[in-house]
């Protein structure tokens, strides 16, 4: 069977699984909408977890970033999965107990506002949506790159699917999907990591892959990459190339972003208990960890294999480089996605892939290289990895169903919490209080509906900046909703005129940060580099600034002015204390 | 006295839950912060099997040590649960 029909038979069988789980578990009341009834056993809901926080960023891109980056990807590796921490010692439980549907409602009730809950509303939209458009443009890739459609029809297709099983089934039908979708997803990562760790190393757990020698050889991987990179001019491969406070604080940024984002902490909301909220947390971490501790290995190893194969032995012998003609049938393939590129520099029809800034001039000139001529974009590497390992084709339909699962899950998951915001924060508590059940649960449909809309135009068009932000999601969540809620459990002494200090200082100091040196909207007013930077940290990592001006402003106000009112002190002893959560939802 | 009975208990159980949280959060900055971030080139000096120390830590250990962490959390604070009578039925 050919690669087309057999990746068109996986990806439609797939897609029935999804729709079947969706009509089998579509919700009723607004408490299957918005948190599945909270009836969720606590090792689905870490899969849902997996699913829901995985996204195309983490399947299609990361290991790609790692593989270029080398010990420079840690920041993902790290930032990534430990928030998890933050969020199961420091949200999770709490947050579970309070019991309610949405995380503005926490900061609205924690803090008595109404202006807090809709700061938090507007940051959670903002987050979301810059997140949701990264997600629909993956989906858009992986089509018509496997499917061989348009890009439109690729999102098309994908907006129709999480319009059923999101706007059907709420959250109850988009935790089922993801437990299904988790399991695609890790399954097509780790089967072709298992299949390259073994032919590259001999070892089929890529982890310890990493760590083994290359197979045939008595030098390890690691050491021998390392080699070859430097030899061609690039950083050494297990050393970094940024200073070690921006990875510090990009880490940082990270790791609280993580702990902040809705979607990841609503589905806390959907566990049973305050008990199944914190082992949730640690199975959600433990099947993030399956896919994350493959990543560092399939990204070495997809450095080594792409290396080793345009420079096949030491660097300088002339036939060392891969002729041009004689290249592999996947290198031919990407070439005509314009994402990989070949320019015969020097005219010897072979690849010279260095790299040109930083190589002696005088030896590259002996050599006859006239600069590099191999341009590879990096978010091709897992997708083209099976192929660049000769795996067999069933493997390579098994990675495309994996890539649209991660996007499709995470883009269901924010979808929800933006459909929840709208129909349950701003109308049902604030602008239009008098409204039933039935209207409300019809009103987050609708918003649902609508967010895949928008969701899908800017996929389809993504604005220029789309890019560049997603990363500042982070930022954004670390340094406003992570401080608020957090302040709002640990203490009781934060108030009201605090809290909305603290999140709007974090915000405008962390957006505006970002704007000075990338220019959203408006052209930077600042070139982006580590000279400009303050205390050398990229806008990257700014994000743990904010974190910190928000905690320093909000207690500082707090001390300033009243305490909160002895109602919302009874609240924070209430969450403290994990008897009662049952009885909490009756409210 | 009841009332300030249960209050006493209370404010012990969240002083234990505290310090069950900054314990695990300084093992967290050690593993990642630490090992993985400040300390790295000097553990890269060590080497076990094919990692440099203080690359295995910023790309694999440090994700272990999380796992770690948060079952030793969940049941360190199950058990608290019990110890103050505060758990869930």
């Amino acid at each position: 069977m050919d690669l087309k029909t057999l990746t068109y038979l996986v990806v439609g069988a797939t897609f029935a699984l999804y729709i079947g789980i969706a009509i089998w578990s579509r919700a009723a009341t607004t408490g299957e909408f918005y948190v599945a009834g909270k009836g969720v056993h606590p090792i689905a809901n870490g899969m849902a977890t997996g699913a829901d926080w995985m996204s195309a960023a983490s399947f299609l891109s990361m290991a790609g970033l790692i593989a270029f980056l080398g010990y420079g990807g840690s920041v993902y590796l790290m930032g990534w999965t430990g928030g998890y921490v933050l969020l199961a010692m420091l949200l999770a439980p709490y947050l579970r107990k309070y019991g309610k549907f949405t995380v503005p409602e926490f900061i609205g009730d924690r803090y008595y506002s109404s202006a807090a809950r809709v700061v938090a509303v507007v940051c959670l939209i903002f987050i979301s949506f810059v997140y949701v458009a990264g997600q629909m443009r993956g989906v858009g890739i992986v089509f018509s790159r496997f499917m061989e459609v348009s890009i439109e029809t690729g999102l098309v297709v994908g907006m129709g699917i999480v319009f059923i099983y999101a706007v059907l089934g709420g959250m109850k039908g988009i935790t089922y999907t993801q437990v299904a979708q988790y399991v695609v997803l890790i399954t097509a990562y780790i089967v072709p990591a298992v299949f390259i760790s073994f032919q590259l190393t001999g070892n089929p757990i890529p982890p310890l892959g990493l760590g083994s020698t290359v197979a045939g050889t008595d030098q390890y991987l690691l050491e021998r990459l390392n080699q070859i990179v430097t030899d061609l001019g690039f950083a050494a491969y297990t050393e970094g190339g940024k200073s070690t406070i921006d990875i510090f604080a990009i880490t940082a940024a990270l790791m609280v972003g993580t702990a902040g984002l809705p979607h990841v902490i609503v589905r806390f909301f959907t566990v049973p208990s305050v008990r199944d909220a914190r082992s949730s947390a640690g199975w959600a971490l433990l099947f993030i960890a399956l896919l994350y501790l493959c990543a560092p290995a399939v990204g070495a190893m997809a450095r080594y294999n792409l290396t080793s194969t345009v420079q096949t032995g030491p660097v300088g012998a002339a036939e060392s480089n891969l002729v041009y003609a004689d290249r592999p049938e996947w290198m031919q393939r990407w070439e005509q996605t314009g994402l990989l590129k070949f320019q015969d520099k020097n005219g010897d029809g072979r690849i010279q892939y260095y790299n040109d800034a930083r190589m002696d001039p005088a030896r590259a000139q002996q050599l006859g290289w006239q600069g590099n001529e191999l341009t590879v974009d990096r978010d091709i590497l897992v997708l083209a990895n099976p192929e660049i390992a000769r795996l067999p084709n069933w493997v390579i339909a098994l990675v495309a169903a994996g890539g649209i699962a991660a996007a499709l899950s995470t883009a269901a998951g924010l979808l929800l919490v933006i459909s929840s915001a709208i129909s349950h924060d701003l109308m049902k508590s604030t602008f239009a209080r008098g409204i039933t059940e039935r209207q409300e649960l019809l009103a987050g449909r609708i918003a649902a509906g609508v967010a895949i809309l928008i969701a899908g135009y800017l996929g389809y068009n993504p604005p220029g900046f789309v890019a560049e932000v997603v990363a500042f999601a982070f930022g954004l969540a670390a340094s406003s909703l992570f401080p608020a809620i957090m302040m709002g459990i640990f203490s009781v002494r934060v108030n009201r005129e605090g809290a909305i200090a603290g999140m709007l200082s974090g915000l405008i100091f962390t957006l505006g940060y970002i704007i000075y040196f990338k220019g959203i909207f408006i052209e930077p007013l600042a070139k982006n580099v580590a000279e400009n930077w303050l205390f050398g940290i990229s806008p990257e990592g700014i994000g743990f600034v904010g974190m910190i001006l928000n905690f320093v402003v909000a207690i500082a106000v707090s001390r300033a002015t009243a305490a909160p009112p002895q109602e919302v002190q009874d609240l924070v002893a209430f969450i403290r204390s994990p008897r009662g959560a049952q009885a909490a939802m009756e409210h | 006295m009841e009332g300030a009975d249960t209050e006493a208990r209370s404010r012990a159980y969240w002083r234990a839950n505290v310090r069950t949280v900054l314990f695990c959060l300084a093992i967290w900055f050690v593993a990642s912060y630490g090992a993985g971030i400040l300390l790295v080139e000097p553990l890269n000096a060590i080497q076990i099997g094919g990692f440099p120390l203080g690359f295995w830590f910023a790309q694999q250990g440090s994700i272990l040590v999380f796992l770690v962490l948060i079952a030793f959390y969940a049941w360190r604070m199950n058990r608290l649960d019990r110890e103050y009578d505060v758990h869930e039925p």
